[in-house]
């Protein structure tokens, strides 16, 4: 039973860091129906960047906001200077561009940074929570707590606000959002910065469980991708719940099966439930009109 | 007045030709090996402005031609075929990574230029290629002084888990191997991905095993920290042993003090130059470079830079006793190497022992208090 529990509590920990990362796909996504392939970047900048302020001597709290902030005008600055000059170009255009992005801020950050792998204290300390015989550490309560207020926070803003609305109308219709006085421009700006700046406070909630380095991004891309993949591309409770799902599925292999499959087991799952509902578990269909 | 001119230019340009010995290096100075092959570059650099500063060998100043080849070995390849071919050095240093070293290999044996290695693989010098050498000792030396001290502590059936990059799956297979040498039983055999965030499942299982009795984890980079702080998350009270991968300062700041109390590895005199007895035959080689590495960078030394310094001195040592650059002169110098102190442990080559080093080189370390202390 406890050994169970233990399986579930490290998947979720795992899971949580997905659906985070997974979460800051979601924006951009929504905003423009590209996949940002350097949203793992962003989660790399915000935790190095705390690092680094950390280092020179700020207290954390505002380290981790200098991390979210400046990432943020990294992402504002991809916009407009990647993104924005190729504006007709075709989505799978505007992808390959986000990984190039990608490539680019990997090997700045490794000139920037260095190669050395860090990390800084955990918030609340390393005492391990002991729940029925197993264990959780401090530090993914606050992976979670993060990832639950983030996607609350964006259901919010998508449903509820008239921005959010406009971010939607822009990726459906760019043309007629325009039309009905949207500023289109704008709200892809706001969407980079928007991700750009969930991407760099999930770097800074993760960071002291996964440590960091200037590589770590495309990991933490590939997985966050696959569980938005898995829940629903641009749906912000499909990143929640695909983040949390592949996190247990991991963690479930690891414990009964082996941990030589763990990675397999969870991306079998995905391909059969891909294959069964090509939109993800909560995507919308998508239908053109002509 | 013109002719003059770019006579002297000629002379200025030809010069230093006279006079030179150039040695090639391809290293891992970025990418995924970067953490290894940094601090070796700079360790070359360093070292031969040093020795050229106290006039060369034998009066010759030498040339250090370094390539960064960035973990790929088709670069180290190309780069190791344009340093024997265009550059015409009379040896190369280099290899960070085993797949890059088995690149150069084909292309010095076949040049027949003396090539040291700092890759760890046993494959490198077994069977025993004519112009191969390397510094650092293998993983599988690693797993024996690793299992030498369990043999000592009465441990028998224990748990290992594993990293699957290159380092830990490799070290995974030759502790397997070699095990059963030393009356040991693995009854639990666990792998993580290098970059995962959480290893408690595997842990658990591994916890959950009947009768284990220490636990070993082959790693390299962060696993290593993490599988660390989640045995104490876990509260396993069992001997934990990590590998030589970790052997660095970094590792007990990343893991934390507390959590890495009481870990064993085996590690290098490097690692623990303070804790050397005064009449350790190493104890001046390790001072020196560790002074010199860090006045010159800033950074502490690691164990990596140290396999770049052992290949320079042996190869220099070599050359000055050959009193020659002639390849094969070369190679028969470094097989007569004997005592040769470097950082890593003492080099005694000969033509069937390519690697130089036996366990001693290896110092069983344990963590107290947050620093590294010598078991005995």
């Amino acid at each position: 039973m406890s050994e169970l529990l233990q399986f579930l509590l490290s998947g979720v920990t795992v899971g949580a860091v997905y659906a985070l990362v997974a979460l800051g796909f979601t924006i951009i996504y929504n905003a423009s129906d590209v996949v940002n392939f350097a949203q793992g970047e962003f989660v790399m900048l915000g935790g190095m960047i705390t690092v680094m302020t950390y280092l020179a001597g700020a207290p954390l709290p505002l380290a981790a906001l200098v991390a979210v902030v400046a990432t943020a005008a990294l992402g504002v600055a991809m916009n407009k200077l990647a993104i924005e000059p190729a504006r007709g170009a075709p989505v799978v255009s505007l992808v390959i561009i986000t990984i190039g992005v990608s490539i680019f801020i990997r090997g700045a950050a490794q000139l920037v940074f260095g190669k050395q792998i860090h990390t800084f204290p955990a918030f609340s300390g390393d005492d391990p929570i002991r729940i029925m015989g197993a264990t959780i550490l401090p530090q993914s309560l606050w992976v979670i707590a993060g990832s639950v207020a983030v996607f609350i926070g964006l259901w919010l803003f998508f449903t509820r606000t008239l921005l959010g609305r406009a971010v939607l109308a822009t990726s459906n219709n760019r043309l007629a959002a325009q039309l009905v006085g949207i500023n289109t421009p704008f709200v892809m700006t706001l969407s980079f910065a928007m991700s750009a700046g969930i991407g760099a406070l999930a770097g800074v909630l993760v960071t002291p469980i996964t440590m960091t380095s200037y590589d770590v991004g495309l990991a933490f891309a590939l997985k966050g991708f696959a569980a938005a993949m898995l829940g629903g591309m641009g749906n912000p409770k499909g990143a929640l719940v695909g983040g949390f799902l592949l996190g247990v599925l991991e963690g479930l292999t690891a414990g009964y099966i082996s941990s030589q499959y763990k990675d397999a087991a969870a991306f079998i799952v995905i391909l059969a439930v891909l294959f069964f509902m090509p939109q993800g578990l909560f995507g919308s269909k998508s239908t053109d009109r002509v | 007045m013109k002719t003059f001119l770019t006579t002297t230019a000629l002379i200025a340009l030809a010069l230093p030709a006279l006079a030179e010995i150039r040695i090639g290096a391809s290293i891992s100075a970025t990418g995924p090996a970067a953490f290894l092959g940094d601090p070796q570059h700079k360790t070359l650099e360093m070292l031969v402005e040093d020795l050229n500063a106290k006039g060369g060998i034998n009066g010759e100043q030498i040339v250090l031609v370094a390539y960064d080849d960035g973990g790929d070995p088709n670069k180290a390849r190309t780069f190791a075929t344009r340093l024997v071919e265009d550059d015409e050095v009379v040896a190369i240093i280099g290899g960070t990574t085993t797949g890059t070293t088995m690149s150069i290999l084909a292309v010095t044996e076949e040049a027949q230029i003396p090539f040291i290695s700092l890759a760890g693989a046993i494959d490198i010098v077994k069977p025993v290629k004519p112009f191969t050498f390397k510094t650092p000792h293998t993983d599988r030396m690693a797993c024996q002084k690793i299992f030498e001290d369990m043999q000592k502590n009465g441990i028998t059936r224990i748990g290992m888990i594993s990293g699957t990059d290159g380092f830990g799956a490799s070290m995974q297979a030759q502790c397997k191997d070699v095990a059963p040498d030393y009356g040991i039983e693995i009854i639990a055999d666990e792998t993580y991905d290098p970059k995962d965030a959480d290893m408690t499942a595997q842990l658990t299982k591994i916890k959950g095993t009947e009768g284990v009795q220490a636990i070993l984890n082959p790693g390299f980079g962060q696993g290593p920290s993490i599988v660390t702080r989640n045995v104490r998350q876990l509260a396993i009270d069992l001997p934990f042993y990590q590998s030589h991968g970790v052997a660095s300062d970094g590792f007990i700041e990343l893991a934390g003090a507390e959590a890495a109390e009481g870990v064993r590895l085996p590690g290098t005199a490097l690692l623990v130059a303070g804790l050397l007895a005064a009449d350790d035959p190493q104890k001046p080689v390790v001072d020196a470079y560790k002074a010199m590495f860090e006045a010159k960078t800033g950074t502490p030394v690691s164990t990596f830079g140290g396999y770049a310094h052992d290949a320079f001195l042996i190869l220099t040592d070599a050359m000055a006793r050959a009193g020659s650059t002639e390849p094969a002169a070369v190679r028969d110098a470094i097989e007569a190497t004997a005592g040769l102190a470097g950082t890593t442990g003492i080099y005694t080559f000969s033509p069937e022992d390519h690697l130089g080093l036996d366990l001693s080189a290896f110092r069983m370390l344990e963590i107290q208090g947050g620093k590294w202390t010598l078991v005995e």
